[in-house]
């Protein structure tokens, strides 16, 4: 049992960038479902801003993105052992 | 008169055989040629398999139209999709500026050298 206090290490803790900006990524394809499984868990849930290290308007058009691919059944809406 | 950039992919039921495929898809896009959009490019991505059933079908024939059209011509176009019971489903999307040099490039061929890095995947 963690105590309060007790620093829970999370791995060493690195400070997440956006890959979008560091990149200069402007446009996400939504046809291009390898580049999405990188924001996608097993499951093939969308995964958060904490996770990713997006910033707020590329994690948006990723959002986005991944709809369309589950729309064209590029990507799938729920699954397991997707990776 | 005022011309916006698209791209539509549609899923054609595999149950056809090359020459009714062809066929569609040529209807589709003399269609866009008909009605005054200038086809950019034509993509047949073939029989893919699709991440989960549709009407019962585990693969699927996609195609990509990219084109410039007229705002008003897309409703009409829709309307054949959803008419054509071949069409099982079709996305359309305009593209914006980063849209257009995205799909310019992709044209180009740029993503296709397997040694891609993340960051020309999707620039």
């Amino acid at each position: 049992m963690t105590l309060i206090n007790e620093p829970i290490n999370r791995g060493e803790i690195r400070k997440k960038y956006c890959r979008f900006k560091r990149h200069g990524i402007k446009y996400i394809d939504y046809k291009d479902p390898n580049f999405l499984l990188k924001f996608v868990n097993e499951q093939g849930k969308i995964l958060p801003r904490r996770l990713t290290g997006n910033s707020a308007k590329y994690q948006r058009k990723v959002a986005q993105a991944i709809k369309k691919a589950r729309h064209l059944a590029l990507l799938p809406f729920v699954t397991d052992g997707l990776k | 008169m005022f011309q916006r950039n698209y791209e539509t992919v549609f899923i054609l039921t595999p149950v056809l055989s090359d020459v009714q495929m062809k066929d569609t898809v040529d209807k589709f896009v003399n269609l866009l040629k008909e009605q005054g959009a200038d086809l950019i490019n034509v993509e047949n991505w073939g029989l893919k398999k699709m991440a989960y059933p549709i009407e019962k079908k585990t693969t699927g024939f996609y195609v990509l139209v990219e084109f410039k059209a007229d705002p008003t011509l897309i409703s009409k176009f829709e309307v054949e999709l959803r008419r054509d019971e071949k069409v099982m489903r079709f996305l359309t999307t305009v593209l914006d500026k980063h849209g257009i040099a995205y799909a310019e490039r992709r044209r180009k061929g740029e993503f296709n050298k397997k040694s891609e890095t993340k960051e020309e995947a999707a620039k």
